[in-house]
């Protein structure tokens, strides 16, 4: 079984996260970048897959240049080889724009699976997983806290607000996996060494074949016009809790006309 | 006035609140027009007549709802090109965005998610989102190039539930029939069996007025019966940290925060939750905060309105106590 798991580097959520004035986009010079975190399940998933069906997984990401260290933890968790599409025309590409652009590159590799984390942790709009199975026309198997693989058929369960909807499909599918469902493993150091050894293959928008007017800044049908720091919060009461603080809640409450 | 389709969301007919919002957010824009996908229309009808609903688009065909998401955005994309709409609003859910984002792709539009509000400035939709967890507000738009357009394309917008108070406006309702002959790949991913986990009558999580969450500090399963008792005598929703559904302590779907739900509520009840930034981030944008947890220096305590610092299991029982002594 051949798997593709998409993955992308994100600022981290920890660090103090600010838009680029001139852009209006997020700085990403400004803060580390590291791997979504979702996508360790992605990657987790994939690499459980092919123990148990054979097969290999090939990691693929989209961002600048220097955002290499995504899938480099995918490469040192176990995947066997990378593509790492970078091109500076890319830059601003908002997310219809940036599944056209994967789309292209998928077009081109062969797989049964494509794998991804449900969610980035910058933006937060989940939308990747669905666009892309729109632009390659294949099952939509979002939000998986289970995956199941026999032969051709695949079956997952699909988290909604009530519980989940079982969902079977034929491969090729797209997957979006939720971090309920595994336990990603860490790097050994054997794999972070033979990881060093792994080929990655370099893309830019011709060798992807990626129409330039269709991505980027002026290929996105999306533009942020202005950004504002939000007001801070205005300071809060804080109590101790001398044995009342329940009812001092309750007051509080009342006051604001919640009871 | 132009038309703007609201994507009604619903179960078996019950429509829910977020849907209401949509069709009064609408009602400012435009002229709106429910869109109704699924069977049990009649028992929608009233609620989307009150809330101003000039006309709504019926499609009961139940392949609409056999399958994974895609059918939905092939009947829209059929009305979008059919009544040429000023905009689509759809709640910003996670079906909600997947259903925008592929009728994005078959429009050839742009999609605005989690837009906590919407307006026409000359012709223009402008949503307001808020970013970083609530620290910084960008106001977007669906542009052509790199200029925001005037209705060159029908622009969608995912809304988040709790943005816009919902205020009745009576229109017609009139039922109008729709179908839309399905292509083979709306029909790749089948729903074979829906599983609901019991959640009692309280409201919906991302709905709620009010959230009551648990975290770390609560413990284990059992005593999140002190969280429920709470949030029964607010009429609230109960949520979770990642750390107490990570623990097996509540479900997935009561996960507050990155990697789970965003929440707006009027009031968000944390307890035993500490406030890392992950937390924060889905339910920074609650109207009144407040927090009940042992350790003064948590982080929570920085964007409370009110904070209690103690005992969780002191403190809630004895609120729970007083709410119910004062009805």
């Amino acid at each position: 079984m051949k798997i593709v798991v998409l993955v992308k580097q994100v600022p981290d959520t920890a660090a103090d996260k600010r838009l680029d004035p001139d852009t209006l986009a997020v700085d990403r010079g400004a803060v580390d970048g590291l791997i979504n975190e979702m996508d360790e399940f992605a990657i987790e998933e994939a690499l459980q897959l092919v123990a148990e069906h054979g097969g290999e997984v090939t990691v693929l990401s989209m961002g600048p240049e220097d955002a290499t260290d995504a899938y480099k933890k995918a490469l040192q968790m176990g995947a066997d080889k990378a593509v790492f599409l970078t091109d500076p025309a890319l830059a601003g590409s908002d997310a219809l724009a940036t599944s056209y652009a994967l789309a292209q590159v998928l077009k081109t590799l062969e797989f049964d699976l494509l794998i991804l984390g449900s969610e980035a942790s910058d933006a937060r709009t989940s939308l990747v997983p669905a666009l892309l199975a729109e632009r390659l026309g294949l099952p939509q198997l979002s939000f998986a806290a289970k995956v199941e693989v026999d032969g051709s058929a695949i079956k997952i369960n699909r988290l909604t607000d009530y519980g989940h909807d079982v969902v079977e499909a034929t491969l090729p599918a797209v997957v979006s996996v939720v971090e309920k469902i595994n336990e990603p493993r860490y790097p050994s150091f054997k794999g972070i060494m033979a990881a060093k050894k792994k080929p990655v293959d370099v893309l830019d928008l011709a060798a992807a074949s990626i129409d330039a007017p269709l991505v980027g800044w002026a290929g996105s049908r999306t533009k942020v016009v202005d950004a504002v720091v939000a007001p801070p919060r205005a300071k809060g009461t804080i109590v101790t809790d001398e044995g009342n603080g329940g009812v001092e809640l309750v007051e509080f409450l009342a006051s604001k006309k919640f009871v | 006035m132009s038309e703007i389709l609201v994507l009604v969301e619903h179960t078996d007919g019950d429509v829910k609140k977020v849907t209401l919002e949509l069709l009064t957010k609408a009602r400012e824009l435009g002229e709106p027009s429910a869109v109704y996908i699924g069977a049990n229309f009649e028992k929608a009808k009233d609620k989307l007549a009150e809330y101003g609903a000039a006309k709504v688009y019926v499609a009961e065909a139940a392949e609409l709802t056999g399958y994974v998401v895609a059918p939905k955005a092939e009947l829209l994309a059929k009305l979008v090109a059919d009544a040429s709409p000023a905009a689509v609003l759809v709640a910003a859910t996670a079906e909600g965005k997947e259903i925008a984002g592929r009728l994005a792709i078959k429009t050839d539009s742009g999609v605005l998610t989690d837009a906590v509000d919407l307006k026409l400035d000359g012709g223009v939709f402008i949503a307001e989102q808020s970013i970083f967890g609530g620290s910084s507000i960008v106001h977007s738009a669906v542009t052509v190039g790199t200029v925001p357009t005037a209705r060159a394309l029908t622009v969608i917008v995912a809304m988040r539930p709790n943005a816009t108070p919902p205020a009745p406006g009576a229109a017609a309702a009139e039922r109008v029939d729709v179908s839309v002959e399905l292509t083979d790949s709306a029909k790749l991913a089948r729903i074979v069996e829906k599983v609901a986990v019991a959640k009692g009558d309280r409201p919906e999580l991302t709905e709620a007025a009010i959230v009551v969450s648990g975290g770390r500090g609560v413990g284990s399963a059992e005593k999140f019966s002190v969280i429920e008792a709470l949030a029964d005598q607010l009429g609230a929703a109960v949520g979770a940290s990642r750390a107490a559904v990570d623990s097996g302590w509540y479900p997935h779907q009561s996960q507050v925060g990155q990697t789970g739900k965003t929440v707006s509520p009027q009031l968000y009840v944390a307890c035993g939750i500490s406030g890392a930034i992950q937390h924060r981030a889905g339910m920074q944008t609650s109207k009144t905060i407040i927090a009940v947890n042992k350790d003064a220096e948590a982080p929570i305590f920085e964007l409370v309105d009110y904070g209690v610092v103690g005992d969780l299991f002191n403190v809630v029982p004895q609120a729970t106590e007083e709410i119910a002594k004062r009805k």
